[in-house]
């Protein structure tokens, strides 16, 4: 196991090399000058070639790089164009509320995903699977921006019973602790808080969650109905066994392999997803910060985040690759001799 | 020694009576060129069986249709969907704005009908600029092999590292606004999935023998890959580009929504949304409409996508 995951963790170096080449690529190779979007359509060309090298632009592309990369391996991700703070602060100060909220809805998908997948598999072709599967269509269908919106139409602007926007109550808001205010108001034992906070991200994970929601419905009924027509799930039935016990135990158990590589995958694409959810929600995390940041060209910090996000989203998938070797020792074993 | 006899007869006379008049590869070409014909045939008809599926074919021709129509006769449309009149912004849904009218005044309805053109225009240009790079670098990685399919698909890993939504907003902050742009950026994030798929197929089919037999015949590596294995693998290839259209619309929308995507006046749905934002408790008729628009079409395209697959692979059918 130790060996696989070695092996691993040395395939994802040249992954990262890349992402950071590609990301780097992009920001300063294919882009246009930010300088005459940082210091206005007005400055003049002096004052423009100041800032340029000021900011290290006028260096030859490789020494950029490798400037970009030297920073990036330790640490430091640059300064802004327009604050002039470190790019790195920033984020780590934004990157809890994007967890806490990836966390949340990865949960809610998860759940309600495979109750729905179940309950769909064991009830096939009936009424509550036409339902189900509707729903996971349209959940696939929707815009996750247009979901949000209904949300908050709904909840916030017609029934009145959910805030819009932001994480916490300012006037609520721990000071200190992780930065993931649903953990920090609990230790602290602030339940009013608690559930403020709660209260706030219900809306944004919701909104978040429903297309992987839908996934996780989609992968766990097809996965239970192969797993159904197996012969150790017939076996436990003519033994006796309850039906909802050999479901549970026998079929679902099995059938986890996949569904636990699409929840893996999903969280994934729940950061993709979180900046346009964030947008919706003014949810101040990572993803807000750098559509913010696009807006402005500032550069330095999509850059930053862009690679950060690859990162975790390299590492979601390596635990995912470990998590599905440790279910099914056959893949490791393949993954040796090979 | 008869037996081989006997089987040297029973193909001559299935291929050809006459083989020293006809080059040997002949037969295999006019067999390779039928097979195709039949699996559409028999996959057109699979297709027809589904409700689900006509109904969105039916749809998405209507939404070609309005598209069509409303670039070469815009004045068809109850309203010019371009011309402000801020003494009507904000006017709820009506007998004469069926979908009400935005902050400028304009009419929702006609704008909506006129962002069909943009949406299939991205979807559909997208999808074929990921289709026909993706689609070659996959063959090419799974065919040749060695450094070549290693080189190729580390690149694609890389690409695939980063969410593609990600991955086409890096793109857009450094290309600029513009429909054009938004087409290249999401087209580009696209390749890898189909780069992978057609690697993985074409790796199950490189073993067989009518890939042997190619090659036994002289064909070279271009002729065996774009005639022989390909059309093997179309199939695949389609079920994943119908996908696909619904995939750029919604990433097409986001761009919009996020105020990428294309420059005012022009109606695209996203952009629709992400302008109405900031009036959603005063006029959510505006935000309404336009993301059941993206919806419905992405639906459309998706129950399609499904019923092309179950067509093509009679295993899922029975689902």
């Amino acid at each position: 196991m130790l060996k696989y995951i070695v092996k691993r963790l040395l395939l994802a170096i040249p992954v990262l090399l890349g992402v950071s080449i590609i990301v780097f690529l992009i920001m300063r190779v294919f882009s246009a000058d930010p300088a005459p979007v940082v210091l206005g359509q007005h400055a003049t060309a002096e004052a423009m070639k100041a800032w340029r090298d000021a900011n290290g632009l006028n260096d030859p592309i490789l020494v950029q790089y490798f400037n970009f990369l030297t920073g990036a391996l330790t640490g430091n991700l640059g300064e802004s164009y327009y604050t002039h703070t470190s790019v790195t602060a920033e984020l780590m100060s934004r990157f809890p509320a994007t967890v806490e909220l990836a966390l949340v809805a990865i949960i809610i998908a998860t759940v309600v995903g495979i109750v729905l997948g179940v309950v769909s598999a064991v009830h096939k072709n009936t009424f509550i699977d036409g339902l189900s599967m509707i729903f996971a269509l349209i959940g696939v269908s929707m815009p996750i921006f247009w979901s949000g919106i209904l949300l908050i139409i709904l909840f916030a602007g017609v029934l009145h019973v959910l805030p819009s926007s932001g994480r916490i109550d300012p006037l609520l808001q721990p000071v200190g602790g992780t930065g993931f205010y649903l953990i920090d108001t609990l230790l602290s034992g602030d339940f009013e808080a608690f559930f403020d906070a709660l209260r706030h991200v219900i809306l944004p994970a919701l909104a978040l969650s429903l297309y992987s929601m839908a996934v996780i419905t989609r992968m766990t009924r097809s996965s239970m109905l192969d797993t159904l027509n197996e012969d150790y799930v017939r076996t436990a039935r003519a033994k006796g066994l309850k039906k909802g016990r050999v479901n549970r135990h026998h079929a679902l158990r099995n059938a986890m392999l996949p569904i636990t590589t699409v929840i893996g995958l999903q969280l994934g694409s729940l950061l993709g997803g979180a900046m346009l959810t964030e947008t919706v929600f003014a949810w101040p995390g990572i993803g807000k910060y750098v559509v913010d940041s696009i807006l402005k060209s500032d550069f330095p910090v999509i850059q930053g985040a862009v690679l950060l996000i690859g990162v975790i989203f390299i590492i979601i998938n390596l635990v995912v690759d470990v998590i599905y070797a440790y279910l099914d020792p056959r893949i490791k074993y393949s993954q040796e001799e090979g | 020694m008869t037996t081989e006899l006997i089987d040297d007869d029973v193909l001559l006379s299935e291929d050809e009576p006459n083989p020293s008049s006809v080059p040997p590869e002949a037969p295999d070409y006019e067999h390779a060129a039928q097979k195709p014909e039949s699996l559409w045939k028999d996959m057109w008809y699979s297709l027809t069986q589904s409700k689900t599926a006509m109904v969105s074919l039916v749809f998405i021709l209507l939404l070609v249709v309005i598209a069509i129509v409303t670039a070469v006769a815009p004045q068809v449309l109850p309203y010019n969907p371009y011309q402000q009149d801020l003494s009507q912004s904000f006017q709820p849904p009506s007998m004469q704005h069926w979908f009400g009218t935005d902050q400028q005044g304009r009419d929702i309805f006609s704008r909506v009908l006129v962002g069909t053109q943009i949406s299939l225009t991205v979807g559909l240009l997208s999808v074929a600029i990921s289709l026909a790079i993706g689609v070659t670098l996959g063959a090419v990685a799974g065919y040749k092999g060695g450094v070549v399919d290693t080189v190729i698909m580390r690149v694609m890993d890389m690409m695939l590292a980063i969410p593609s939504i990600l991955l086409a907003i890096a793109f857009m902050a450094a290309l600029g606004q513009g429909i054009d742009k938004a087409i290249v950026a999401i087209g580009l994030v696209s390749i890898p999935e189909y780069a992978r798929i057609v690697r993985s197929q074409i790796l199950s089919v490189k073993q067989s023998d009518y890939v042997a037999a190619a090659r036994v015949i002289g064909d070279n590596d271009f002729t065996i890959i774009f005639r022989h294995v390909l059309p093997n693998v179309l199939p695949s290839i389609i079920v994943r580009a119908t996908l696909g259209i619904s995939g750029a619309i919604l990433d097409a929308a986001a761009l919009g929504f996020l105020g990428l995507g294309v420059q005012p006046p022009a109606a695209e749905w996203g952009d629709m949304l992400g302008r109405g934002r900031n009036y959603i408790f005063q006029a959510p008729y505006a935000m309404i409409f336009p993301g059941l628009a993206i919806t419905v079409t992405v639906l459309a395209f998706n129950l399609l996508g499904d019923g092309v697959r179950d067509a093509l692979d009679p295993k899922a059918r029975k689902r």
